[in-house]
Formats: structure tokens, sequence, C-alpha cells
């Protein structure tokens, strides 16, 4: 009998895709408790739509491009980018929101670029960035945590609204719903209020940074430290990008206090860990060098600050990662690293 | 332990560091070690064949030239093919018997390819020829200590094969500080070292000391992972009487690299393009040091070695003391395996290792393990291959600090300028980066793949290099030529013309013209029909 002869190495360290994918989805899930627990079901709905429609666009353009599907299906990466972003929308918003975001990041940003592995741009920040663009009105009305409301929506209302547009009661979707923490920080500072007055009179803000945030945030830096901890990411892209914000605002902060967010409320405001530790992070779109990664962190973290802070959105985690996602290739050609027994 | 170490009366080191340090190397990986399964039992003697083929080529370089006939009744040790060339390395016969067979034989490789070997059909005898021990080798210079080396056919044990004459020699201006022993053994499942070390440590640093005085080295070290604490406790008091460190380094692999391992217990980073002896280092394996040993000592030639024979194909994995030509098949059987129920058999360890294409094939001077799988669960490589995901993880273990995903992609695009752009050459081939992949690539093949479309491009350029220059080299000829035909055409002429004022008649003189050119064109012809042959 024939004996096989594949080629060394002979063992394979039994890990997949579909493994690293799915550790990632598991390190979500306190963020995404905590996320439900302050801003109610409407979360959970639209990581529901973001999901199916994600796996569903990804199957889709699978066939169409005659790839096999299952083991597309199966790595776990549209599942990913699915979670990241429903995670990322309103809590109260149309059904058509989560779907058309999802579609245009799976379907344009990642598969008509050849699938896992060959997408330029984060396919979830794209899908953010579109929806944010062509739909500002949906994607800026945030709702305030449950706790400061005197109505509290439960399933059916979240569910209605999302589906036929309406609320049960006599309340009006406007009640519920209000500018970010972040935003309202930086309209009120644009009128000249100083920090510590819009603080303190905003119900809003909490001990940390916006009431409610600061938790999802800690939940989300949870997840991510046991990403780290299990090495699914490394700690330069995280580390460099966290760092970087908590300079910038250190410095603006120590310059005038009244008039700069503190580098703490930086920290656990928006996006900031579900960026640091799960968006950034994205091995497809980011650096691969480690000098390159603090690089690719720190400019990431430097630009979410400065969209924060002087310009137009109210968070800039998405529009950071898209503009170093350009750069990477840059990046990576510059940093690489000192080969065993070569001089530098 | 009170062991008498033989001969080792040679020139007693001094420790080379009072403080025992030792480096590290970056990347790397951990693999399933899979020793314990063939260090339960003693190494046993491997039965002897009824046939030993012996391959001609068993080392790096020319192969060796048979200097036996057919019919050749031969004994154990006595030579059967010698060295070719100064990279070459003589061939013994491994047992006592008659030379059957001078042909080609399937051998050893990743191609399958059969190469030329001499058969021996063995007497059961197992008789030696007459041995010439040297008592006192301290008496002999280092190059006569060399050529006696050389003349035993010993070369690298620990799987590469180069002869060991040539690293023993540093050159006439060269200092040795440091000879390393490498009983690293970092490839899963290979136990043949460490049971030697077990087995025979007063052989291994007798050999040292021979080795040490070809090199006359300042310091040796004899290099161990920590997986083998059994071993260590071993050799260490025994080494240590003698002034030999033992280093027991954290089981990482690849750190029987010579490079790595020399970064390990130096401190030192070997050029990428220098040698270990331009910093003053030589690693030999510890296999390597009994066999200088056996030959100074005993006189005897290299004939047998250890081999690991484990895998789910053998009910009884261990060490085997195996006579070179030994059939791969007889060590399966001995172990409790049937070959005819391997379904893959890899020769050294899973991560470096080549599989096979027979069970027939002999265990050559190389061959430090084998490893026979009945069934494909061990070695899992059916899971498919996934696009890439960049996750870095590559980056992280290779020991070269290479970017093996760019190398990757690069080879992917046969980007050949690029990819060497990014070190190719440098990438030692470990499988670390394979090994970790979570996307399943096999990137070792991909770098093989580009490093062998190098070297057929490279061959091809000199190849047209060579075909410009004859072309250019004829066409300036053929130029010459002409003007020189030309110019003798003129001083024809010009004489003809001279000549024929004096007499006259113009057309006897058109003739002769004609005739001129004719024999031009004659030459001319013999010279293209010359160029074309």
């Amino acid at each position: 009998m024939p004996l096989t002869t594949p080629t060394s190495p002979h063992v394979r360290m039994p890990d997949s895709v579909t493994a690293i994918m799915l550790r990632v989805v598991v390190a979500l899930i306190p963020g995404i408790v905590a996320y439900i627990w302050f801003f109610g079901w409407g979360v959970a709905i639209n990581l529901s739509l973001a999901v199916v429609t994600a796996l569903t666009s990804e199957a889709a353009m699978l066939a169409i491009r005659n790839r096999p599907v299952k083991p597309f299906l199966v790595d776990g990466s549209a599942l990913v980018t699915g979670f990241l972003l429903g995670l990322t929308l309103p809590p109260l918003t149309p059904w058509w929101i989560p779907v058309v975001g999802t579609a245009f990041a799976i379907i344009i940003a990642k598969q008509l670029f050849g699938g896992l592995g060959y997408n330029p741009f984060n396919p979830a920040m794209v899908g953010y960035a579109m929806l944010l663009i062509s739909f500002p009105r949906q994607m800026t009305m945030w709702m305030e945590p449950l706790a400061l409301n005197q109505y509290q929506p439960g399933f059916t209302d979240v569910w209605n609204y999302a589906f036929h547009g309406t609320f049960a009661g006599n309340t009006g979707i406007d009640a519920l719903t209000m500018a970010t923490p972040l935003d309202t920080l930086k309209t009120q500072l644009r009128l000249n209020h100083s920090v510590n007055e819009v603080m303190a009179s905003n119900p809003l803000f909490g001990s940390l940074g916006g009431k409610g945030w600061e938790w999802v945030n800690i939940g989300f830096l949870l997840g991510g430290l046991w990403l780290l901890y299990r090495k699914i990411i490394s700690w330069h892209i995280p580390t460099a990008m966290l760092a970087a914000m908590t300079v910038m605002a250190a410095v603006f902060y120590i310059a005038s206090p009244q008039t700069y967010g503190s580098p703490l409320f930086h920290l656990v405001s928006g996006a900031s860990m579900l960026g640091a530790f799960f968006i950034a992070t994205d091995p497809v779109t980011a650096s691969t060098t480690n000098r390159g990664r603090l690089l690719y962190g720190a400019g990431i973290g430097i630009l979410v600050y400065i969209i924060r802070t002087w310009g137009g959105y109210p968070d800039g985690v998405a529009f950071a990662v898209l503009l170093m996602n350009m750069v990477v290739p840059t990046i990576d050609y510059y940093t690489q690293p000192r080969v065993f027994g070569h001089k530098d | 332990m009170e062991v008498a170490v033989p001969g080792g009366g040679g020139n007693r080191g001094e420790l080379r560091v009072t403080e025992q340090q030792y480096w590290t190397f970056r990347g790397g990986i951990h693999p399933p070690q899979h020793k314990h399964e063939s260090t339960t039992r003693p190494v046993q003697t491997a039965l002897l064949p009824r046939r030993l083929i012996l391959p001609l080529q068993q080392h790096i370089g020319e192969p060796a030239k048979p200097v036996v006939e057919l019919g050749e009744h031969v004994l154990r040790g006595q030579l059967i093919a010698r060295a070719s060339d100064f990279v070459s390395a003589p061939i013994h016969a491994s047992s006592s018997g008659t030379v059957v067979d001078i042909g080609n034989h399937p051998i050893p490789h990743p191609s399958g390819l059969s190469a030329p070997s001499i058969v021996i059909e063995t007497d059961g005898q197992d008789r030696w020829i007459e041995r010439r021990p040297i008592t006192n080798y301290t008496e002999l210079n280092a190059s006569a200590l060399r050529n006696t080396i050389r003349e035993a056919g010993i070369v690298g044990l620990g799987g590469a094969g180069f002869p060991t004459f040539i690293k023993l020699n540093p050159g006439p201006d060269r200092i040795i500080d440091t000879l390393i022993l490498n009983g690293v053994e970092c490839e899963p499942y290979i136990t043949c070292d460490d049971m030697l070390l077990r087995e025979r440590p007063e052989e291994i640093i007798a050999g040292s000391f021979i080795m040490r005085h070809a090199l006359q080295a300042r310091h040796c070290v004899i290099a161990i992972e920590d997986n083998k604490p059994e071993a260590y406790e071993i050799i260490r008091p025994l080494a240590e009487a003698h002034g030999i460190e033992v280093a027991m380094v954290p089981t990482k692999y690849p750190q029987g690299s010579e490079k790595q391992l020399i970064q390990v217990i130096t401190g030192k980073e070997v050029p990428s393009n220098g040698l270990p002896v331009h910093m003053g280092v030589v690693v030999h394996n510890v296999a390597t040091a009994v066999a200088v040993y056996r030959a100074i000592q005993h006189g005897e030639p290299l004939t047998s070695r250890y081999v690991t024979v484990v895998g789910s194909g053998v009910s009884r994995p261990g060490n085997l003391d195996v006579h070179l030509g030994t059939p791969m098949q007889d060590l399966i059987s001995q172990c409790g395996g049937t070959p005819e129920s391997v379904q893959r058999l890899i020769m050294g360890g899973p991560m470096m290792g080549f599989a096979l294409h027979s069970t027939e094939v002999p265990v050559i001077k190389t061959t430090n393990c084998i490893i026979a799988a009945d069934r494909d669960d061990m070695l899992q490589t059916h899971q498919p291959v996934m696009p890439c995901i960049r996750c870095g993880a590559c980056v992280d273990v290779c020991p070269v600090n290479l970017l093996p995903q760019q190398l990757y992609w690069y080879s992917r695009a046969k980007d050949m300028d690029k990819i060497q752009e990014y070190n190719l050459f440098d990438c030692i081939e470990c499988g670390c980066c394979a090994y970790v992949c979570p996307s399943n690539i096999p990137l070792v093949q991909y770098y093989r793949f580009a490093k062998s479309e190098i070297w057929d491009r490279e061959r091809e350029r000199e190849k047209s290099n060579h075909a410009r220059d004859r072309f250019e080299f004829r066409k300036q000829r053929l130029e010459r030529e002409k003007t020189e035909k030309a110019a003798r055409h003129q001083q024809k002429k010009a004489q003809l013309k001279r000549g024929t004022q004096d007499e006259s008649g113009t057309d006897k003189n058109a003739g002769q013209e004609t005739t001129i050119d004719a024999t031009d064109r004659i030459r001319d012809k013999n010279a293209t029909t010359d160029d074309a042959r």
C-alpha cells in the first residue's frame, strides 16, 4: 500500500479560525450584558437582526461567488461582524438599520473584496460609517439609560418600535432618546459651559463617564482582558490605542480642565473599550508587525480623541479605524522586524 | 556516582562561567512532547537483518564511490565506498557478509527516488575487521585526528549529516571558545539522544575530550532541555567532575537548531551569512561525540546508531541500536508493528522530518527517529485550508523574526524579488509558523517552493548569461573575421592590379577576382559550420 507523504510539519496546533472567532464572541458577553441591562432589549434585537443578516448575506455571496459555503460560514467571521455592527447601533432603531448596515458590511466591504482575509477595511466599521452618513437621524437618536427614565419600555415596546415604528403608550419616542454623553458634553462645551457644570447638571453623567456607558465599557474591558489572557489578541494595539487616548486627553485636560473631558471620562465613554479590544484588533485589517501594531493603535487613539473633541460626529472610533486601515500596508512595510543574524 | 571515563586524560577545562546563566531565543513553540512513549525501556539491539542496504550518500556532499566488487566478502567496519570529494564521507560495511548488489535502491529521501546503494547479504556472524584503537590520541596532532574521524565515516548524527571532520577544523588562526554538545533534542517523539545521555554518558564525555583536542576549545557545554531530568541527573556529576558544564535549559522548540542553541548558551547571535565558528563556537551532536570516541579509542568506523521507533503503528515503541542499512520495516516488526498496516512513515521528528514512500528504505547515518502511524489520528492534516487572516500568530513564533505571512503572500504572488527582500533565505523551515496557523496553511511548503523557484531562476539566468556571452563572442569573432577578410580581399585586389597593369587584358583579371571571392565564401561557410558544432 502506498504511504501518504504530506510535507512537514506533520503536527498542527488544534486551533482554527472558527475557534478564534467564537472566543471573540464569548469575550463580548460581559459588555453585551451590561449594554442590555442599561439600555434595554433594543440591543438584543439589533444584535439578532445584524447576526442573521450577516450570516445570510455571507452565505448568499459565497454561493454567488461559487465558493464553498459551509467552511466559510462556520469560520465565524461573519458572526463577529454581525455582533460588532449590532453593538454600534442606537438601542432604539428601525429594523432596517441593522439589516442594511450589516448587508453593506458583508457584501460590499467584505465579499466584494474577496471575502475572509482579503478586505482592507474593517467591514463592521464600513457598515457603521455608511449608516451614519446615510441615516444620520436614526443613527444619532440614542436612548438615555433606562434607570434615568420613568417610563421603562419593555420587550414588546421595543419590538413594536423596531418593526412598526410605533410606541404603544402615550410616550413619544422623543421622550426616550437624547444625545449620548460624549455628544452632550461636546455641544454643551460649545455653548460655553464648563465640564463641571455640564456633568453636575446633567443626569446622563455618572461618576466616571456617562451613566451606564461606564459599565458597558468596563464589561468590554473585562472581555478584552480575557482575550489577551487567551492570546487571541496581542497587547500592542489596545495598549497603544488606550495609551494614546489617555495622553491626548491628559494633555488637554491638564491645560484646561474646564473645557476638556478627563482621560478617565474618555476611556469609559462611547466605544473606547469595544474599539480598543474588539474593533481595532481585527487581524485582517490591522497591522501585523509588533512595532506596526503600536503605531496603528496609537494612530487610532489619537484620531478618536481628535474626532470626539473637534469633529462633527459624537464618537470617532469607526472613522479612526477606517483611516488607519488605509495606512496599514505602509506601516507594515516600514516596521519590519530585525531578522535574526541581520544588523539593523 | 563514580564512573571511570575511558580515555578521559585530555585537557581538563575550567568551567565557562561560575554563575550559570543562559539566554533564550525569540519565538518558538511548545508542541506535545510524546517523549515518555519511547523512554520506558532500555535501548535494545536491533536484530541483524538478512540484507543491509547502504546508500552511497548518507551525508551532505558528494556520494561515496564503491571500492568493493559484487560477490566480495566483507567484514563489519570494512571500507566499501570511499569519500569522493572534500565534502563527502566514506561508507563501511555495517556487518559481515557478501556484497550481492551495487545498484539503485529506494533511499530515505522526500522524493521517494532510488539511488546507488551497496547491498550486503549478512552471514549472521557480525565479524569485525581488525580494529586499530588509538590509545593516546593526545599524541596525534589535530590534523591526523580529523583524518581518522574522516576515515571512520562520521557525519553529524543529529539529522543534518554534515561531515564531522570539517566542523572540527576551525582554521589555523581561529580560537574556539566553546564546544557545545547538542543533547537538546527539541523535536517531539525523538528520544535517541536522551537514551544515549542516560546509557552512555562516559562515552559522550570521552568523545568531547577528543573533539576538544581537535578544536583546542577552551570550554565545553553539554546542552539538555529540562524535559530530560533523568539524563541530566546522570550526566551532570560525571561531566562536572571533568570540567564540563551541563546546561539544562527550558524546553522550547526549535532550541536544538544550531544558531538558536548558540544564542541560548552563549548569548551570541550568529550573523545571517556567518558560521558559528566565526563566533568561536562549534556545535556537535552528543551522538556524534560518541561516534568520535568509538572511532578513536576503539578503532570502530560508524556502522550503527541509536534510532527511536515510535508512533501508533508500533505497540512496543522504544530505542534500538541499529546496524546502518537495516530496512525500516524490520525495526517496525521488532517494535510490535506490522509494516503492512503502516499508513505514514516519517523519518526525523514531526516538525521537520519527512514522510517516506516505503517501509523498505534503510536506516542511514542521519536516521534519528522513525514515526510509524497506522491511522491518521496522530497527525491531523485533514482540516480545510482557510485564507490567511493576518492574525500574526506566525510572526510571534518565528525564531528568526521573519514575517511569515508576508513571505506566504509573496510566494503565492510569485514575487521572488520581494520575498528575498523579506529574507526568505533566513528561514530555517522549523515549521513553527505552520504549526500555529489557525487557517492551516502549509506555510513551509510555500517557502520551499519559493526557494526552489529562485534557485531555478538563478540557474536559468546563469544559463542564459552563458548563452548570451557565447553569442556575443561569436558575433565579435564573425565581425573580426569579416573585417580581416575584407582587408585580405583588398590586399589581393591591389596585388592583382599591380600585376595586371604590367601586362594587359582586363578579362583575365576579372576571372581571378571571382576566384578569390569564391574561396572566401567557402572559408566563411566552414567557419559557420564550426560554430554550429
